[in-house]
């Protein structure tokens, strides 16, 4: 459905590489997660996919439609939702979505089925101007603006950043009974966790794709035994456990530390476990643990460079 | 069909435009306040400098007494005399084509009539459409020719009397109205329509709609025309506020017609629409749109029209800059249209050049129109 | 008996009929890593502003850094620090010119600023980097840059408003690495994120939910509280049930 081969785009006349020879593609009716911080190059990627910007170089398509041949048919067929909240503030939600609608060429009527599960969510605020709504409401109704034309690709640019956790989560409820109508989506998001939400995803950083796969193979893809520890001083334990040769890698995770070992973790574990109660530590927990995506994006990351 | 879709979805971004227009009340009330403003501040209307006027003298008379002040005249070098005999007729028309702005005719017999009669007349026609320069003007030329009589009376002893005919032509009370209104609708319609008109379209640059807009079915320049569409409305109103005050506060007279007054007037709102495409085109963010705006379009308009500062006293490469400003066509358009009552006839080579500047900044904005992001 | 750096008794901040932060009271103690946690609208950003002395309360009375907030802001202002996602350095200046400068601002003698400035440029490696352009950097370093100066004057607390959003997470920890630095050498941290595993990071959280502060304590004891696994889900179970979504 979405296919990019070899896409390089600069700025500033070369000197900032921001999309650095990528290629993935993306299957017909996917939720598809591109995964990275900001300035990892997802912004200029999906602006290439939705024809506003012209790579360097290689080429890309969306449904058939080349982006750089084809871009009306690309244009009256997609839906998109830049990245920053883009619709008018001054204009009522029901005005917005008339609006679009008309855009489209359709009436917000014809396709309501499509938009009403989180249309209603939003309906008691239909007069309200949009520039008053919360952010979730925002990116619900921006939501339903990207969607009242029926797309067959719906590209939607970091929706959920700067929106709190429980919206959040709702937002992706939403795109999975999108997906069941059989959207394609793709989204963006420098969030890990939403990660896992995805069918496939992409880890892009400094404009490179470091990995294309289901969350759970590139999670077995983990090169390591990943394993979690915990005392009763947690950055005290940082400093040590930095400091042990038989440690390879150590980040915080939270309430826990993620480390991975440099030799046979079967006999380190218990080495390091030792040591640990040596230097003072107590309430000593130590196991081994399943990789997140973000585990495995700063192994990626780390690796790479 | 698709004829059908275009203009509906026209119509529905205009209405749109509309929305956005009258519901920023802050805009809204510049807008609309600031050209009453300026009529009401004007009102009080400013002191010119009168230098370099050019000033034609017709020596009917050709005896030593006109000559003697005909030199005189001469001798202050502030004006550029200029002395050639012209028929009545001919004088009206330099006047109607903005050529001179005083006539002093000096009749057949002046020395005669004050040799004989002890009084004779000299007649001083001044354009007082702009009224400072001509109270000065004929204020000179009268006082050069009492000055002269001052010294007849000296040296002969005999009552002798020039009596200065002034005619004040298109403005004979001297309103000041006349200079400046037909400069602040210049100066409004063209703030309103290349400022309002360029940020706005930045605007929705800025704030992301644009991108949103653009990955559309849409002809992205419907998008640029609709937004011209409400500004050309309240230009016309605001026009219409400015006439009724003008006329009907300070007087100012309107003796030509209106329906070629406002016919002219919506082809200056469209130059002036287009140039605000054209900077939209080119800036980037709201600032940059509205500093064009204001350094490329407003302070041109306010020196180069020839409201604030007569054209004709400026140094010969501003003089053809102004040529540049289309408020200074419109200007002089109204001018001709409200004060000295004339018809299309007169403004058509000021028509033709508005016409062509408007064609010019539709083309360049056509070309440079993007339609992607970079 | 710790010293407290923030007190505050009942601080209110209305906007019409519109009460923005309820009557909150808490305390945060000198040398404290204090999460400061709250969904959108909750009131965090009120809060925070009035705790900086940047806007004054409708009622209530609080203590920064022992500086009363009504009557003394200059002196809050001058001995916090404050950095925020939206405004950190000024991106055409070099990393040099922006530490010169803000040293200047914060009143570091010459002799002062040079030492700071060159164990700043140290510690966070940037020797490479310092004549360049602040808005030619990543963004992880210029977070990390604007962290640091932040605290180049050694202020008693510093102001962190979601510091590490959209940030890579091998820049994030060592952002925390900072963090934790400069609470060790006596600095109270005042941090708001939206990260749930920076919460564990904390010392103490509180969570401020439509105005009002709904929970505050350790991260352990909260999520022995809720029944909870992880702060994720403390923070859902607290702000489910908010009205204030719009």
């Amino acid at each position: 459905m979405v296919t990019l081969n070899n896409i390089v785009k600069t700025y500033n006349k070369g000197e900032i590489k921001a999309v650095n020879n990528v290629s993935f593609t993306v299957k017909e009716g996917e939720l598809f997660g591109l995964i990275g911080p900001d300035g990892a190059g997802k912004t200029s990627i999906f602006r290439i996919l939705t024809t506003l910007l012209l790579p360097d170089s290689g080429n890309a398509s969306v449904n058939g439609w080349d982006v750089m041949r084809d871009y009306k048919s690309i244009r009256s067929h997609v839906g998109y939702m830049p990245g920053k909240f883009s619709l008018y503030q001054d204009l009522s939600v029901e005005e917005n979505l008339n609006f679009f609608a008309s855009v489209f060429n359709t009436t917000v009527r014809e396709n309501y089925d499509l938009i009403k599960d989180i249309y209603v969510q939003i309906e008691p605020f239909r007069n309200r101007r949009a520039g008053k709504l919360s952010g979730g409401m925002k990116q619900k109704l921006a939501l339903c603006c990207a969607l009242i034309h029926r797309p067959k690709v719906l590209f939607l640019d970091e929706p959920t950043t700067g929106v709190d956790a429980v919206s959040r989560k709702e937002f992706w409820e939403m795109l999975k009974r999108l997906k069941q109508q059989g959207i394609t989506i793709l989204v963006s998001t420098p969030y890990m966790d939403e990660a896992s939400l995805c069918e496939r995803i992409a880890l892009i950083q400094n404009g490179r794709i470091m990995s294309v796969d289901t969350p759970s193979t590139i999670i077995q893809g983990f090169p390591e035994a990943l394993f979690a520890v915990k005392t009763n001083h947690m950055s005290r334990l940082l400093h040590d456990l930095r400091s042990n040769a038989l440690v390879k890698s150590c980040y915080s995770f939270g309430e826990f530390h993620h480390i991975t070992f440099a030799e046979d973790p079967g006999i380190a574990k218990d080495e390091l476990v030792r040591w640990l109660q040596e230097q003072g530590h107590q309430q000593v927990e130590l196991r081994p643990i399943t990789p997140t995506i973000e585990d495995c994006f700063i192994e990626l990351m780390t690796s790479h460079a | 069909m698709k004829f059908s879709i275009f203009h509906i979805q026209f119509f529905i971004f205009v209405r749109k435009e509309f929305h956005h227009v009258f519901r920023d009340r802050k805009t809204l009330l510049m807008l609309f306040g600031l050209p009453i403003v300026q009529i009401l501040l004007f009102g009080f209307a400013l002191t010119n400098e009168v230098k370099n006027s050019r000033i034609v003298v017709c020596d009917y008379a050709k005896d030593e007494a006109s000559a003697r002040i005909i030199h005189k005249l001469d001798a202050g070098n502030n004006f550029r005399i200029e002395r050639s005999l012209m028929s009545h007729n001919q004088i009206e028309e330099a006047f109607k084509e903005g050529k001179i702005k005083m006539a002093v005719i000096f009749p057949d017999g002046f020395r005669n009539d004050l040799l004989h009669l002890n009084q004779a007349q000299v007649q001083i026609i001044a354009d007082a459409s702009d009224p400072n320069t001509a109270s000065t003007l004929t204020n000179y030329a009268s006082s050069i020719i009492l000055d002269y009589q001052q010294q007849l009376i000296q040296s002969t002893a005999l009552p002798y009397r020039i009596t200065p005919e002034l005619r004040m032509l298109y403005n004979p009370e001297l309103k000041g109205a006349t200079n400046f209104v037909p400069g602040v609708m210049s100066l409004v319609l063209m703030l309103v329509c290349v400022m309002m008109t360029s940020v706005s379209i930045v605007r929705e640059k800025e704030n992301g709609t644009m991108e949103v807009l653009l990955v559309s079915p849409l002809n992205p320049f419907l998008v640029i025309i609709s937004k011209a569409i409400p500004y050309l409305f309240l230009s016309v109103i605001n026009l219409t506020v400015i006439l009724l005050l003008s006329v009907y506060l300070l007087d100012m007279p309107v003796n030509g017609s209106i329906v070629l007054l406002f016919a002219e007037s919506i082809l200056f709102i469209i130059t002036a629409l287009s140039l605000g495409l054209l900077i939209s085109n080119v800036a980037q963010s709201q600032q940059s749109a509205m500093l064009a705006s204001v350094m490329g379009m407003m302070i041109p308009t306010m020196l180069f029209t020839g409201f604030m500062f007569p054209i004709e006293n400026m140094p010969v490469p501003l003089q053809v800059i102004s040529h540049v400003v289309p408020a200074r066509w419109y200007y002089t358009i109204v001018k001709s249209i409200m004060i000295k009552g004339l018809g299309f006839e007169s403004i058509q080579k000021e028509t033709f050049i508005l016409i062509g500047m408007t064609c010019v900044l539709l083309l360049v904005s056509f070309k440079k129109f993007k339609t992607r992001l970079a | 008996m710790k010293e407290a750096v923030i007190q505050t008794e009942k601080l209110t901040k209305r906007f019409g009929d519109f009460i923005a932060t309820n009557e909150i009271t808490f305390e945060v103690y000198a040398g404290e890593i204090f999460g400061f946690l709250g969904a959108n609208g909750a009131g965090k950003t009120t809060a925070m502003k009035m705790l900086c002395g940047l806007s004054a309360p409708s009622s209530g009375s609080a203590t920064i850094a022992g500086f009363d907030i009504y009557r003394q802001t200059e002196e809050i202002k001058r001995n916090i620090g404050y950095m925020s996602q939206k405004f950190s350095l000024y991106e055409d200046l070099t990393v040099l010119e922006n530490i010169r400068f803000f040293g200047g601002i914060y009143g570091l003698s010459d002799r002062r600023l040079k030492e700071k400035s060159a164990l700043l440029i140290d510690t966070l490696g940037m020797k490479n980097e310092v004549k360049k352009l602040v808005g030619s950097l990543p963004l992880g370093w210029k977070q990390k840059l604007a962290f640091s100066v932040a605290i180049l004057h050694d202020p008693k607390i510093v102001f962190l408003d979601e510091p590490t959003g959209g940030v890579d997470p091998v820049t994030r920890r060592q952002f925390w690495d900072l963090i934790y630095a400069a609470a060790d050498s006596g600095i109270t941290i005042f941090v708001t994120t939206h990260y749930m595993d920076e919460a564990e990071y904390c010392n103490r959280i509180s969570m401020m939910v439509d105005g009002v502060i709904k929970a505050l304590d350790t991260p352990a004891n909260l999520k022995k509280q809720f029944a909870a696994a992880s702060m994720d889900e403390v923070f859902f179970e607290l702000a489910r049930g908010a009205v204030r979504n719009e």
